[in-house]
């Protein structure tokens, strides 16, 4: 039932009813979206988006903002939405964000911006995250597109290597600031992760390739098909250009380490993704790269990225889809939403579960996954309890693919090419966390390539803050 | 970019194409490959680099399956598409003293750059190639320039000797002319059984390897290798690898993972000669 305003902005004058839930998001079936790889929540119609924009309260100091790493104004582009008013709303977003489509849909806004709504306190938070890919596909209905708006040109240029969430950020922010930016993508296409690793039916590719067409037409250069660290060095490039910022991603993948590894049908997230999302090999043969289309697909790990490959196996025609977790479901990292997508859709979670071997048949391709069974013990560093192995409870599952969705390293390609860059243990780039300013003059980095392997949104709000000390340092030579 | 400058055919189903990148060509050294991608619906594939001249490069193509097909077919003035590189570690060649450079088949290809480089650092150089018949031959006048001796052998005699690479090379360590290094590059199977008399007079050998692979920058781990009883990616730790420690039964089952995809594109991979 609808409940009454009562918070530190609600004066007594205006006083009104708050639907305690969010406007729900209309979306594919789940029998139906198995059949195809479309994009499973439709999105809000207008009077969906504007009817949510009303539930917001419009706090005077709005705490979902401090939640948000790009610090998008969140509730002045909410009140336009409500206001009906969508040529301002995207204006006022693109003020801080210019891919607000794809944060709109990847982004854990329910860690972010939405915990912190005053709302959510006894209600659903408002659907901010909803409302942020609703205003970026209005725009894209629309014939006249905002561009970016920028300061006076300085004349100075910004290399900015790796297309993904991190590099598109920087290089929309610089190329505002006034500064002349070229955009260096080692794939065919710009994007990173949000073309080869997330899925069509979370993120459409079509979206990704709108927003890099908006960096572009807003004058961004881009130089596909270029690694930097072979193509060219660092140094190489700093002799053009007058500063440098490093997004190369996470793209080492990890494996279990575990005996049978490397027999047939053993996949990493990455390559299992790669090949469907990138290459298209969901569309073979009308699309030229092959995928392993397995009945019985086991993906090990419990992140987006599994469920992203689980969900993915079924798609591909599996007839069981299994996420091996050696936790329980409460600690799985994925977003709840994803795990809901996934259960909707029939995965079977097989939790306290690890792997401890692969089992090939005599031609070489895996036919079993050995696994033992866990329970939780004390927590650990990370707060969690600590799965246990119990003995003696090996069990063997038929299989006939497994993607190991563990977890990645940062690429090492420029670290290896730059030894004047330092690096930490796991081979990440070391940077002033407050600047994103690396060992080497000139050079900033952020994202994946110094977390390890974080969020789409985290890399981006790297990549906003080394913007601006990128800023600082060409317009005043301080290092 | 990318535009073919010239193209031809040097032996059955064997194509040779230069084409223009300069900024791939003036990075390159030997030992590195690249990786192409022709037209939208392309599948990434990994190729060595046999030589750039002035901004031009020149790879060798086999046709072995769709997608080699499809560039062999490719004319000059069109493009390649995208081409990525020069990806992968460069030989480290130094002065060994005597090296031998076993090639076979389309492995001659990417053996000439560094068989040159070998020459250049001073070492006396035998260079043993072998084909299937004459037909597949090729690159045989610009080895045979480049070694001190030149051996050529064939699986039917129709050209060279008949017989495999490994007899004139274990003649060789059988007379007592161990040499100080060897070179291998060339079918998993041929790589394996020079592999074992290298092992067997403890001669060094350094082998190239051709996984497959789709980024090639050490993101995807298709080309998991084992050297050493490890995992390494022929990408990012390769291509070339200590040949005495490589896994070369683990490598010739992988390179047949999508063998039934490739005939249902239908092509039929000619896995034993996949350099």
């Amino acid at each position: 039932m609808p409940t009454t305003r009562n918070t530190q902005d609600a004066t007594s004058e205006e006083i009104m009813p708050v639907e305690p839930k969010k406007t729900p998001m209309r979306e594919q079936p789940p029998a139906e979206r198995t059949k195809n790889f479309d994009e499973v929540p439709c999105g809000y119609s207008e009077e969906e988006a504007v009817k949510e924009a009303k539930r917001c309260l419009q706090c005077k100091k709005p705490l979902c903002v401090e939640g948000c790493p790009v610090e998008i104004d969140i509730p002045a582009f909410i009140k336009h939405i409500a206001e009906g008013d969508f040529r301002s709303a995207i204006r006022k977003m693109k003020e801080k964000n210019l891919l607000p489509a794809i944060c709109g849909r990847v982004c854990p806004q329910e860690d972010q911006c939405e915990i912190k709504c005053v709302l959510s306190k006894k209600h659903d938070p408002v659907a901010i995250g909803r409302l942020e890919r609703f205003i970026a596909d209005w725009e894209a209905r629309q014939e006249e597109k905002s561009a970016a708006e920028k300061a006076a040109p300085t004349g100075k240029k910004v290399a900015v290597i790796g297309a993904g969430p991190g590099g598109l950020t920087a290089a929309g922010d610089l190329i505002k600031m006034g500064h002349k930016v070229t955009l260096f993508e080692a794939l065919h296409k710009p994007g990173g992760v949000l073309v080869y690793g997330i899925p069509e039916f979370r993120l459409p590719k079509s979206v990704v390739e709108r927003e890099v067409d908006f960096l572009v037409a807003s004058g961004v250069k881009l130089e596909l098909d270029y690694i930097v660290g072979k193509t060219s060095t660092i140094d190489q490039l700093l002799e053009e250009y007058d500063a440098v910022f490093i997004s190369t991603g996470a793209g080492l993948p990890w494996f279990l380490n575990i005996p049978g590894e490397n027999l047939n049908g053993v996949y990493s997230a990455n390559e299992y993704l790669t090949r469907s999302n990138l290459m298209k090999a969901y569309l073979f043969p009308q699309y030229d790269t092959p995928i392993i289309r397995g009945k019985n697909v086991a993906v090990v790990g419990g992140g987006n990225v599994a469920m992203d490959c689980a969900r993915t196996a079924l798609r591909l025609g599996a007839e069981e889809a299994h996420i091996v977790y050696r936790r329980s479901k409460k600690e799985l990292p994925a977003r709840i939403e994803e795990v809901h997508h996934a259960e909707e859709e029939g995965v079977v979670f097989d939790l306290l579960t690890l792997p401890v071997g692969y089992i090939g048949d005599d031609n070489g391709w895996v036919k079993e996954l050995e696994c033992i069974k866990m329970e939780l013990g004390e927590p650990d560093s990370s707060g969690r309890r600590r799965p246990v192995p119990i003995e003696g409870s090996n069990f063997r599952m038929k299989t006939d693919t497994v993607v190991c969705a563990i977890g990645q390293s940062p690429n090492p390609l420029i670290p290896q090419a730059t030894p004047d860059i330092n690096t930490g243990k796991s081979g990440n780039i070391e940077v002033d966390p407050a600047t994103g300013k690396t060992s080497k003059k000139g050079c900033f980095a952020g994202g994946d390539i110094v977390r390890g392997g974080a969020t789409v949104i985290l890399a981006m709000g790297d990549a906003r803050k080394a913007a601006r000390s990128i800023d600082e340092y060409l317009r005043t030579g301080k290092w | 970019m990318n535009t073919i400058t010239e193209t031809r055919w040097l032996g059955q189903d064997i194509r040779e194409i230069w084409f223009e990148n300069s900024r791939i060509a003036g990075s390159f050294k030997p030992g590195q490959f690249l990786v192409i991608r022709h037209g939208e619906t392309g599948e990434r594939i990994p190729l060595t680099i046999v030589e750039v001249s002035d901004g031009r490069i020149r790879i060798i193509i086999q046709q072995v399956g769709y997608t080699t097909s499809r560039l062999c077919r490719l004319k000059k003035g069109e493009s390649l598409g995208n081409v990525i590189g020069p990806l992968g570690h460069h030989s480290d060649i130094v002065k060994y003293g005597s090296c031998v450079c076993v090639a076979g088949g389309i492995g001659a290809a990417p053996l000439k750059p560094i068989a040159a480089e070998l020459r250049k650092q001073g070492n006396r150089l035998t260079v043993i190639e072998g084909v299937r018949s004459s037909k597949y031959l090729i690159l045989d006048k610009e080895l045979e320039k480049i070694a001190d001796r030149f051996i050529l052998m064939s699986d039917d005699g129709s050209v060279g000797e008949k017989g495999l690479v490994t007899l004139p090379l274990k003649k060789m360590m059988e007379e007592g002319n161990r040499p100080d290094y060897v070179y291998a590059v060339g079918p998993p199977v041929m790589m394996k059984a020079v592999s074992v008399l290298t092992r067997q007079y403890g001669v060094p050998l350094t082998v190239s390897l051709n996984p497959i692979m789709v980024d090639a920058t050490g993101m995807c781990g298709s080309c998991r290798v084992e050297v050493a009883g490890e995992t390494k990616f022929a990408c990012v730790d390769g291509p070339e690898f200590d040949g005495n420690k490589v896994n070369y039964d683990l490598l010739m089952n992988r390179l047949k993972v999508y063998a039934d995809d490739e005939k249902h594109a239908g092509c039929d991979i000619g896995g034993d000669n996949a350099g």
